[in-house]
């Protein structure tokens, strides 16, 4: 049986918030300030895996091209900055409703179709898209967009600093999750898992399943947007990788490692991938060839992610919902 | 008669060549429990899509409480209170059949565009959904997954859903398909039950059931309503005699 209700298991998050947080001083005082920089896109792409589970676990929507609302969201703030718009408190505002716009319109052509349609329209968008920005020759093309800098947030916060940029990124993926948690088991999250289970049911009872779906793209676009904001000054490029199909591709594979459905299926695919990504590249530069062994494994033995491995072995986590 | 709830004019549905419904004018009365009857193929469940918005006509028009609705999408029609069951059961069914039900009762009440109040804190929400699960005779299997029901259960919790949803008008399509004697007894009483509250447009196949439970019964053939009119009037009708003999259920005419 599935459970409607997810929740936010605080006796894990709650702690695992606390280490977080206490992440940067230990690694300055052993002097490895670079596990900081890993820690944070960590974090930035579990925020991005997070928003494409919301369509996939949530909206049964399999998007094959979430990095163009990824990619749309960092090109914004880079574009911006062109320009001479480095406050935070404009670009970040604008790449969000960009990626929130360019998801709109995607996803209202696109919502039309089903299944394998679905996932080659969007595919087919976010290759327009990558090809759209390579084409802006005035924006790097090929090479893409060096930034000056980070965006300037004022109040005397320096996001130049690794650390004082580490624990804005930290906060906001927190409360996005968060947010994120509360909108699944409010009503439009249970409408829409309603959708997901059974459409012509859903439509049936009075749900207005199309309506439901595009704000669910909007959302998860938007989220992804933001996600590409904090990738974009993490990394002060704006690259047309960024909108990659591969790009949708990982995170599609962060998703289905940690969990399709499950609130933190993204956030554990993020880790796990990334940190295989990272110990694996130091051996060999075939990295890949190991994840994709580890991937196999996880398809064949957990082939709902590693989370459902967790709910297995306590089934009292899955919880009546009600 | 007082004015209809759903007023039926010239429907028709072409599919390639052949004509599914052709030229279907029906009115359904406040308080009717209609029976529609007829042959396999008779074009029955076309006409059901067509009422309930999963089928456009090619001609015709759909009233329903006196206001045009041919062109309004499913969940519009439900939002003004003409729901369906459907024939082949479709519920939720990895959901709990609590669950089954809160989406149901929650989809009858308002919007759904709301992200921050958890429906697991909406009592009143899970109150009617358990209340009606009494209703249907389902209290007792609140907690089970939909899956797990047996057949005739999951057929109860099928008309449940559309119940669910306070409608004005209930088409239940076939709700006796596949049932046992005693499950069919039961769904038998609950669509009886139902009647009282409700307008109801049933079609179905089992004969005996039809004439227990109809206020009037319109007979389809080829995609024409041949006969409309009280049981006993339809029962005598010599044209409907001639369409059903061979067919199903000859003897429940007799």
């Amino acid at each position: 049986m599935t459970a409607l209700h997810h929740s936010l298991l605080p006796r894990v998050a709650l702690p695992a918030l606390a280490l977080l947080i206490a992440f940067p001083p230990v690694m300055q005082a052993i002097d490895q300030p670079f596990y900081i920089v890993l820690a944070t896109r960590i974090l930035i792409f579990a925020l991005a895996a997070s928003s494409l589970n919301l369509l996939i676990g949530f909206g049964g929507m399999v998007s094959f091209g979430h990095a163009a609302f990824f990619g749309t969201g960092a090109y914004t703030v880079g574009i911006l900055m062109v320009h001479g718009v480095d406050s935070a408190w404009i670009a970040w505002p604008a790449a969000v409703l960009a990626s929130a716009l360019a998801a709109l319109l995607i996803g209202a052509i696109s919502l039309h179709t089903r299944g394998v349609y679905f996932i080659m329209i969007t595919l087919a968008f976010a290759q327009m898209i990558y090809y759209l920005f390579v084409s802006l020759k005035a924006y790097g093309g090929d090479d893409g967009l060096t930034l000056a800098g980070r965006s300037q947030v004022g109040f005397g916060v320096d996001l130049a600093s690794d650390v004082v940029f580490y624990y804005v990124v930290l906060a906001i993926v927190a409360l996005l999750l968060a947010l994120l948690g509360r909108m699944v088991n409010a009503r439009f999250g249970r409408a829409l898992q309603a959708v997901r289970e059974n459409e012509t049911r859903a439509q049936a009872i009075g749900f207005p399943a199309y309506r439901y779906k595009l704000a669910c793209f909007v959302l998860g676009g938007a989220v992804a947007g933001l996600a590409g904001v904090l990738i974009v000054n993490q990394n002060e490029l704006a690259s047309p990788n960024l909108l990659h199909w591969m790009q949708s591709g990982m995170l599609l594979i962060m998703v289905i490692l940690g969990g399709v459905g499950f609130l933190y299926g993204g956030v554990l695919g993020a880790l796990v991938l990334l940190l295989l990504e990272e110990t694996l590249s130091e051996y060999t530069i075939h990295w890949q060839f190991g994840v994709g062994l580890i991937l196999l494994a996880v398809v064949l033995f957990a082939p709902n992610g590693l989370l459902s491995l967790a709910q297995r072995r306590t089934p009292s986590a899955r919880g009546a919902s009600g | 008669m007082a004015e209809a709830v759903l007023a039926l004019r010239g429907l028709t549905k072409r599919f390639g060549g052949l004509t599914a419904t052709d030229g279907v004018t029906l009115d359904i009365a406040p308080g009717e429990l209609h029976a529609l009857i007829g042959p396999n193929g008779a074009g029955k469940t076309t006409l059901i899509h067509q009422i309930s918005g999963a089928l456009p006509p090619d001609e015709g028009s759909v009233a329903f409480g006196g206001r045009e609705i041919t062109r309004l999408a499913v969940h519009e029609r439900v939002a003004a209170g003409l729901v369906r069951s459907f024939q082949v059961t479709n519920i939720f069914q990895r959901f709990s059949v609590l669950d089954n039900m809160a989406l149901a009762v929650q989809a009858g009440s308002g919007s759904s565009m709301a992200f921050w109040r958890p429906v697991a804190r909406e009592t009143a929400l899970f109150r009617e959904a358990g209340e009606l699960l009494a209703r249907i005779g389902l209290a007792d299997k609140a907690a089970s997954a939909a899956a797990e029901l047996a057949h005739g259960e999951q057929r109860q919790l099928e008309v449940g859903l559309a119940l669910a949803t306070r409608p004005k008008l209930l088409l239940l399509d076939e709700p006796l398909a596949g049932m046992g004697p005693e499950e069919s007894e039961r769904m038998v009483q609950l669509i009886a039950a139902l009647a009282r509250s409700c307008t109801i447009l049933l079609v179905e196949h089992d004969m005996q059931a039809v004439f227990r439970l109809a206020t009037r019964i319109s007979v389809l053939v080829s995609g024409r309503i041949i006969a409309s009119g009280a049981p006993d009037d339809v029962r005598r009708d010599t044209e409907v005699r001639r369409a059903y003999l061979g067919d199903e259920a000859p003897s429940a005419l007799a």
